[in-house]
C-alpha cells in the first residue's frame, strides 16, 4: 500500500548539530501512527519538517503520492495536514473562536464581505461551538471568552478541536495528552480515535507510553535523528519499546527500518 | 505489555466513580474587584474614556462655562488632531508589539516633500501630495522590511530611521520654510485639511474630521476583519499566529506601510493646522504619540489594546493642557500629571493582565 504522507532522506541541521540524519518517514492511509523517541533525537524537527514549519535541508516529502515542497505551515495546511503543536500556537489574548478561525476567517456575504472585508462572527462562533461540542472535552460558557481564561486542559481541547475540525488528509497531535489530567486525557484519546474511524490518518507524537501503546496501529521509534525501527505495539511490550529508543537494546532485524 | 496495559486501565477506572460535575464558575469570591477587572479585561479602552470623562467633568466644574462651551471642547480636538491621527498610527505598530520612533521624522518629511514638489518642481499640487503620501509609505515599507524579514528590533530600525529621515529633511529642504501665504496663494489644496466649518458655535476642521474618521474606520478593521484579527495575533505571539497559518510578514508589512501612509496624512494635516511648510515642526510628536497610546491603554507588549484608546489618551491629553492653561496654572503642571498618568496607565494594565493568570 502507498503512504498517504512518505519522507525520504530528510535532513535538517541546525549548526553543527545534525537534527535530523537522512531519515525517512511513512504513514499509511487511515492509520495512527506514533511517533516516540528521546529527549533530542529528533522527533519534534521531523514533525516540523513534514508540517511546514521547517524546510529540510535535503530530502523529499510526498502527500498521496505527489511531491509536496511546504514553504511554511500555510502550505501544509492548504494541503490538508492540521498540526496541533505542543506549545498549541493560541493567541492568548483573543477569543476561542478567533484563535479556531485563525489564517481561515470566514467574510460576510455580499459587500459586507467583498468590499468591507467584514467578518461573518455568527457563522464563526456557530461553528466553534458546534465543534466544541462535539468534542465533549469541556463545559465553555462563553465562545467569545480569551483563551487565555481558559485552564490548560480546556486550551488543549480547544487546539485539537481546531485540528479536528479542519484537517482533511493528515492530522498531526505533538504531546497532545501531556498537560491534561486522567479524564481529559481520556476524552483526548476518545477523540482519536473517533478522527480515525473518519479515515483520516493521525501521527501522535507522545511519551505517554500507555497512551501510545492503546491507540497506536504501528509505532516509530526515533533515534539519533533517524528511523531506527517501526513496530507493532501488539508484538511487543513497552519496556521493548523504550529500551529501543533509549538504545539500550537493539531492535529485531526484520522491523529495522533502512 | 498486557501487565502495564492492565496498570493504565485500572487507574483510569478507580476515576470512573468521581462526580461528572464540571467545575462550575460562580462569580461570588470575584468580589467587586475582581469583577471590575474582569469587565476591564474585556473592554480596554474604557479606562482612558472614564479618565477623559472625569477630567472634562472636573475641569467643567473648576472653570464653567469658558471650558464647558463647544467652542472650547472642539478647540481640543482642533490642538490634538495631530497627535490623534500620528497616534492611530503609532497604535497600529505598538498592537503587533513594536514600537515607532520615526512617526514625526515620517510626517515632517512627508509635508516638506508635498511643499517643495509643489514649489521647488512646479508640479500640481495634488501630484506633490500623491507623492508625499507615497514618500511615508514607502519609509514604512523600508521599516517595515527591516523589522519583520531582516529581524531587527523596532525599536533599534525606527530609532535609526528617525534619524534618518529627519536628516534627509533638512538636507532636502535646506532648513527652509514655505511661507503660508505663499500657498494660500498657490496651492490652497495644501492647507486643505485647515479648512474650518462651525455648526452651532463648536469648531470643526477637516483635520479634526478626518482624525475621527479614520480612527473609527481602524477600530472596525481592527475588530471586525481578518487583517485585525491578525495584527493583534502578531503581537500577542507572533510564532503561534505563524503556526497557525497567519502570514506574519505581510502583516507586519501592511502595518509598517500603512503607519507611514497614515503619518503623511497627518504631515498634510500639519500643514493644514499651522499654516506653512516648515522642516523643524512636529518634533515632538513621536513622544506625544506614545504618551497617547499608553494613556490610552494599549500595551507596549503588543496584543492587548484598543485603538479608541489612543483618541481617548490624545483627548485625555488635550484636556489637560487647555483647562490647566484656563486655570492659569504654570505649563510644567501639565507635563506632571501627565507623567502621572502614564505610570498610572501601565499600572493598570499590569493589573488587568493578571487576570489571565
Amino acid at each position: 500500500m502507498e503512504p498517504i504522507l512518505k519522507g525520504r532522506n530528510l535532513v535538517k541541521r541546525y549548526g553543527r548539530v545534525t537534527a535530523l540524519d537522512h531519515c525517512d518517514f511513512d504513514l499509511m492511509p487511515g492509520e495512527i501512527l506514533a511517533v516516540i523517541g528521546d529527549n533530542g533525537a529528533g522527533k519534534s524537527t521531523l514533525i516540523k519538517a513534514v508540517s511546514g514549519a521547517v524546510a529540510p535541508d535535503e530530502g523529499e516529502i510526498w502527500l498521496e503520492g505527489r511531491k509536496v515542497d511546504f514553504h511554511s505551515p500555510i502550505d501544509a495546511r492548504e494541503a490538508g495536514i492540521e498540526t496541533v503543536y505542543q506549545t498549541l500556537a493560541m493567541s492568548p489574548a483573543l477569543s476561542i473562536t478567533d484563535n479556531m478561525f485563525m489564517g481561515r476567517e470566514i467574510r460576510r456575504k455580499g459587500p459586507l464581505g467583498s468590499v468591507f472585508r467584514m467578518l461573518d462572527r455568527p457563522a464563526m462562533e456557530k461553528f466553534a461551538r458546534d465543534k466544541l461540542n462535539e468534542l465533549g472535552l469541556m463545559t465553555i460558557q462563553n465562545i467569545n471568552q480569551a483563551v487565555e481564561t481558559l485552564s490548560g486542559g480546556q486550551r488543549q481541547g480547544v487546539a485539537v478541536a481546531r485540528a479536528a475540525a479542519f484537517g482533511s488528509k493528515v492530522i498531526i497531535l505533538d504531546e497532545p495528552t501531556a498537560a491534561l489530567g486522567v479524564k481529559e486525557s481520556r476524552r483526548v484519546l476518545d477523540l482519536i480515535q473517533d478522527v480515525k474511524s473518519r479515515g483520516i490518518p493521525i501521527i501522535l507524537i507522545s511519551h505517554n507510553m500507555p497512551h501510545v501503546f492503546e491507540v497506536a496501529d504501528r509505532i516509530h521509534v526515533h533515534r539519533l535523528g533517524k528511523r531506527l525501527c517501526v513496530i507493532d505495539p501488539k508484538d511487543y511490550t513497552m519496556s521493548d519499546a523504550v529500551a529501543f529508543m533509549t538504545g539500550a537494546k537493539e531492535p529485531p532485524e526484520q522491523d529495522r527500518a533502512a | 505489555m498486557s501487565d502495564t496495559s492492565r496498570q493504565s486501565d485500572d487507574f483510569e477506572a478507580a476515576a470512573k466513580g468521581s462526580p461528572e460535575q464540571v467545575a462550575e464558575f460562580e462569580d461570588h469570591h470575584r468580589g467587586f474587584m475582581g469583577t471590575v477587572q474582569h469587565f476591564l479585561h474585556v473592554n480596554p479602552s474604557l479606562v482612558p474614556l472614564i479618565v477623559l470623562v472625569a477630567a472634562i467633568l472636573i475641569f467643567g466644574a473648576l472653570l464653567g462655562a469658558k471650558f464647558f462651551s463647544p467652542f472650547a471642547l472642539t478647540l481640543i480636538l482642533q490642538q490634538v488632531q495631530i497627535v490623534g491621527i500620528v497616534a492611530a498610527a503609532q497604535s497600529l505598530v505598538i498592537l503587533t508589539a513594536g514600537i515607532d520612533l520615526s512617526v514625526g521624522a515620517i510626517m515632517v518629511m512627508s509635508s516638506v516633500v508635498m511643499g517643495q514638489f509643489t514649489f521647488r518642481y512646479g508640479l500640481p499640487p495634488a501630484v506633490a501630495i500623491l507623492c508625499g503620501l507615497a514618500i511615508g509609505t514607502a519609509i514604512g515599507a523600508v521599516n517595515g522590511f527591516l523589522v519583520s524579514r531582516v529581524k531587527l528590533p523596532p525599536f533599534i530600525v525606527t530609532l535609526g530611521m528617525w534619524q534618518i529621515v529627519l536628516a534627509a529633511n533638512f538636507l532636502y529642504s535646506q532648513n527652509e520654510t514655505i511661507r503660508s501665504q505663499e500657498i494660500e496663494a498657490n496651492a490652497p489644496i495644501l492647507q486643505l485639511f485647515g479648512a474650518k466649518f462651525n455648526v452651532g458655535g463648536a469648531v470643526f476642521t477637516v483635520g479634526v474630521i478626518f482624525m475621527l474618521v479614520l480612527i473609527l474606520v481602524l477600530a472596525y478593521a481592527l475588530r471586525h476583519t481578518a487583517w485585525g484579527r491578525h495584527v493583534y495575533a502578531v503581537g500577542d505571539d507572533p510564532e503561534a499566529a505563524e503556526l497557525s497559518g497567519v502570514n506574519v510578514h505581510r502583516t507586519l508589512m501592511s502595518v509598517y506601510m500603512l503607519s507611514g501612509l497614515i503619518c503623511a496624512f497627518a504631515g498634510w494635516a500639519l500643514i493644514g493646522r499651522i499654516g506653512s511648510v516648515s522642516p523643524t515642526s512636529g518634533q515632538l510628536a513621536n513622544i506625544e504619540s506614545i504618551t497617547a497610546v499608553v494613556i490610552g491603554g494599549i500595551s507596549l507588549f503588543g496584543g492587548r489594546g484598543s485603538i479608541l484608546g489612543s483618541l481617548f489618551g490624545a483627548l485625555i491629553v488635550g484636556v489637560f493642557t487647555l483647562g490647566l492653561r484656563l486655570l492659569g496654572a504654570d505649563a510644567q503642571w501639565t507635563f506632571l500629571l501627565i507623567g502621572m498618568l502614564i505610570i498610572a496607565a501601565v499600572a493598570v494594565d499590569q493589573w488587568i493582565r493578571k487576570v489571565a493568570a
